[in-house]
C-alpha cells in the first residue's frame, strides 16, 4: 500500500518525503483545493521545488483541485489543470465533472484521481467517473464501514485510496453545507470549512470561554476544557433538553489497527489527512505509518499496532483522542 | 410555472404517509417525487409499496418521480435502486452517482436532485448527455449563480433542460454514515428502534443560549428556518424556472400548495409565509437567524 501524505507547504512536503511518504498531495494558493486557508499551500515556484524534490527521490506528487467552480470560475480551474500538467504533477485529484472532463480531453497522459470531495461511495458511481473521464483511482469518503470498503475493493473499476489518520469529517465530503450556511462559504464552492474570519471568542469571568461562527455559539468552554477550532459538526448543542456534541465529539481517526485489513482487501493506498497542520505533525505521524507499512510487508503474520506507534499518532490527534470511526459498525 | 411535491424527507407511520399522498393526489400540483433519500432503514413502506403508490398518483395526471436515497453505501441499497430504475415507470431523481451511472445504462431520464452537485454549465451539460432532463440545484446556489449558469449555458448555443427550484421548506444541509437521531437517543444505529419516526418534522437542535438552528432527521441535517422564495416569484419567472419544488412537512401542507398555487397564478408575489433563504441572494443560508 503506497502512503500519502499532506504537505501545506513546501517544509511540510519535504518532511513528508524525509519521513517516508511515497506521494504527496499539495494544493495552489487559491480556491482551486479544499485547504484554501491564508498563509497555506503552494505558489508555482514552489511546486515546482516540490516536485523536482519529490521525483529527484523517487516519490510522486499529487495536486488537489477538488473544490467545485461556477460556470463564471471554471477557467480558473482549467489554467490550474493545465499548471499541474506543465510543472509535471504525477496526478490531480479532482472531484467536479467539468474539470475531470477537461483533464481527460486535454492532458490526457497526466493521471485524475477522484477527490474524496466527490462523494463515489459505491460501485456504479465509481464506474461513472471511470468511463467518463478515466479515473485510475479513487479516494473513498469517511463513511464505509470496513466491510463495506473491502467489499468496494471487489467490484471497483479503479484502485482505491482510503483515509488512515487525522481529522474526521464526519459529513459524506462534497455534500456538506453546514459551514455555508452559517457564514456563506463552504468547502465545495470556497476550499474551506468555517473561515477563521467568522470565528469569535470570547473570554468571560472566572476564564471560561464561548465561541462563535458568524454569531451563531458553537461551544464553551469551562477553565480546564480544552477547546478545538470551532466547526458546525463538533460543536455542543442542545437536543431534547440535554447538551452535548450532538453531531461528533472533537476527535480524529486512526485506523492503525486495520492496516492489515485494508492491505489484505487490496487498498491502494493511505491517505492521512492534514494539510493544515505543521511540519511536526506530517513528520511524525508519516514516519510513524512508514514504519508500521514497512513492518507489515517484511513480515504481515507477525504484525500488530505497537503501542509506541499508536502514542505517537494520538499526540497528534484532535483533542488526543482517535476513532475508528465509520469503518467500525459501533460508530455509526 | 409547475409546483411539484418535493420527496418526503422524515419517516412518518405507513398510514399517515400513504393518507398524505391520497390527500395529495387532489392538491394542484403538477409533479410528485416519491420514494426514501434519507435512510434505507425506514421500510414504513417498502420499495414495492412506493413504486405502486407511484402508479397510483401517476392515474391522477400528475408525472410521478421516484427518489434515489442520497447516500448509499450496503449492497442492499444499491439493489433498491436497480429496482427503482428498472421498475418504476417514469423519471428517477438521481441524488447521487449511483443513480446517474444506473440511469445511464438503462437510458432512463433522470433529474439531478440538490445533492447531486451540479455547479457549471459542462458539469450539466454532460450530465444532459446521460440523460439528465430537469436540474434542481444544491442549496447553496442562488439567484446569481443560476442566472451565470443559465447565461453560459446560453452563450454555448445549448438548451437549458427543465429548472426546479426549492422554493418552501427546510433545507437539507449535509448527509453521513452516523445517525444523528439515534446519537441524541443514545442507542445504536442499528438497534435504532427506528425512533426517528416519533420525530415527523425532525428533531430540533439549539445552540447552547437556546437558539434554534438545525434539525437532526436521521444520517441528514437539516437547517431548523422553513425558506420561503414566495415573494421571489418575479425573479424566478425572469430565470426561467420552471418547478417550483415544495417539501412535506406534518401539517398544513395543503395550505402551502394552496398558497403556491395561488402565488403562480397571480401577477403580485405573495407575502412572506416563513423565512428569507439567504442563500438565495448569495449570503449565508440562515443570515436571518444569525
Amino acid at each position: 500500500m503506497q502512503l500519502v501524505c499532506p504537505a501545506g507547504n513546501l517544509p511540510a512536503l519535504q518532511a513528508a518525503i524525509e519521513a517516508g511518504a511515497d506521494a504527496v498531495y499539495a494544493g495552489l494558493r487559491d480556491e482551486t483545493n479544499a485547504r484554501a486557508f491564508p498563509g497555506l499551500n503552494f505558489s508555482d515556484a514552489e511546486l515546482a521545488q516540490g516536485i523536482a524534490h519529490a521525483h529527484a527521490r523517487g516519490r510522486k506528487v499529487y495536486l488537489a483541485l477538488n473544490t467545485y467552480p461556477d460556470s463564471a470560475r471554471l477557467a480558473q480551474w482549467h489554467a490550474a489543470v493545465d499548471k499541474a500538467a506543465g510543472l509535471g504533477c504525477d496526478a490531480i485529484i479532482a472531484a467536479e465533472l467539468a474539470v475531470l472532463d477537461y483533464a481527460a480531453r486535454r492532458h490526457p497522459a497526466m493521471a485524475r484521481h477522484l477527490s474524496v470531495q466527490g462523494s463515489a461511495t459505491t460501485a456504479p458511481a465509481l464506474r461513472y467517473m471511470h468511463e467518463r473521464f478515466g479515473i485510475s483511482r479513487a479516494v473513498l469518503p469517511r463513511v464505509l464501514s470496513v466491510q463495506q470498503v473491502e467489499r468496494l475493493c471487489e467490484t471497483s473499476p479503479v484502485p482505491l485510496e482510503v483515509f488512515a489518520f487525522g481529522s474526521l469529517c464526519i459529513m459524506v465530503e462534497g455534500r456538506c453545507q453546514l459551514s455555508s450556511y452559517v457564514t456563506g462559504a463552504g468547502p465545495n464552492r470556497h476550499g474551506v470549512c468555517s473561515p477563521a474570519k467568522f470565528v469569535r471568542w470570547d473570554e468571560h469571568p472566572g476564564a471560561r470561554r464561548s465561541v462563535r461562527l458568524n454569531e451563531v455559539l458553537i461551544d464553551r468552554f469551562e477553565p480546564a476544557e480544552p477547546a478545538g477550532y470551532p466547526t458546525v459538526c463538533k460543536g455542543r448543542f442542545d437536543v431534547r433538553g440535554e447538551t452535548f456534541h450532538a453531531l461528533e465529539e472533537p476527535t480524529s481517526l486512526n485506523t492503525l489497527e486495520l492496516l492489515p485489513r485494508l492491505a489484505q482487501a487490496g487498498v491502494a493506498a493511505l491517505k492521512i489527512e492534514g494539510r493544515q497542520r505543521g511540519v511536526a505533525y506530517v513528520a511524525s505521524v508519516t514516519r510513524t505509518w512508514r514504519e508500521a507499512l514497512d513492518r507489515y510487508r517484511a513480515a504481515p503474520a507477525d504484525w500488530s499496532a505497537q503501542p509506541a506507534w499508536q502514542q505517537a499518532l494520538t499526540k497528534h490527534a484532535e483533542g488526543h483522542q482517535t476513532t475508528l470511526g465509520p469503518y467500525h459498525r459501533r460508530w455509526h | 410555472m409547475k409546483l411539484s411535491l418535493g420527496p418526503l424527507q422524515y419517516f412518518w407511520p405507513r398510514e399517515r404517509t400513504l393518507a398524505f399522498y391520497r390527500e395529495a393526489a387532489d392538491w394542484p400540483l403538477d409533479i410528485v417525487y416519491l420514494g426514501e433519500t434519507v435512510c434505507s432503514k425506514r421500510r414504513e413502506l417498502s420499495t414495492g409499496d412506493w413504486i405502486a403508490l407511484a402508479a397510483e398518483l401517476a392515474e391522477s395526471g400528475k408525472q410521478v418521480v421516484l427518489s434515489s436515497l442520497a447516500l448509499i453505501e450496503a449492497e442492499s441499497e444499491l439493489g433498491v435502486l436497480k429496482r427503482l430504475v428498472a421498475e418504476g415507470q417514469g423519471w428517477i431523481e438521481a441524488n447521487d452517482l449511483s443513480a446517474v451511472q444506473l440511469c445511464r445504462e438503462r437510458g432512463v431520464p433522470f433529474v439531478a436532485g440538490p445533492s447531486l452537485n451540479v455547479y457549471n454549465h459542462v458539469a450539466l451539460r454532460l450530465l444532459m448527455d446521460d440523460g439528465l432532463v430537469r436540474w434542481v440545484p444544491g442549496v447553496e446556489q442562488g439567484h446569481a449563480l443560476i442566472r451565470e449558469l443559465r447565461d453560459a449555458v446560453l452563450a454555448a448555443g445549448q438548451a437549458m433542460p427543465e429548472l426546479e427550484v426549492i422554493a418552501y421548506g427546510r433545507l437539507p444541509l449535509s448527509y453521513s454514515a452516523r445517525c444523528f437521531t439515534a446519537r441524541a437517543l443514545d442507542v445504536p444505529k442499528d438497534q435504532c428502534g427506528f425512533r426517528c419516526i416519533d420525530y415527523p418534522d425532525g428533531l430540533p437542535l439549539a445552540t447552547r443560549e437556546g437558539k434554534p438552528f438545525l434539525r437532526i432527521n436521521g444520517i441528514q441535517i437539516q437547517g431548523e428556518e422553513i425558506v420561503d422564495l414566495g415573494p421571489e416569484l418575479p425573479q424566478l419567472r425572469e430565470l426561467g424556472v420552471d418547478v417550483l419544488r415544495l417539501y412535506p412537512q406534518a401539517e398544513g401542507m395543503a395550505g402551502i400548495v394552496a398558497h403556491y398555487h395561488l402565488a403562480r397564478r397571480s401577477l403580485q408575489p405573495p407575502p412572506r409565509i416563513a423565512a428569507r433563504n439567504g442563500y438565495w441572494y448569495g449570503e449565508a443560508g440562515m443570515r436571518a437567524a444569525g
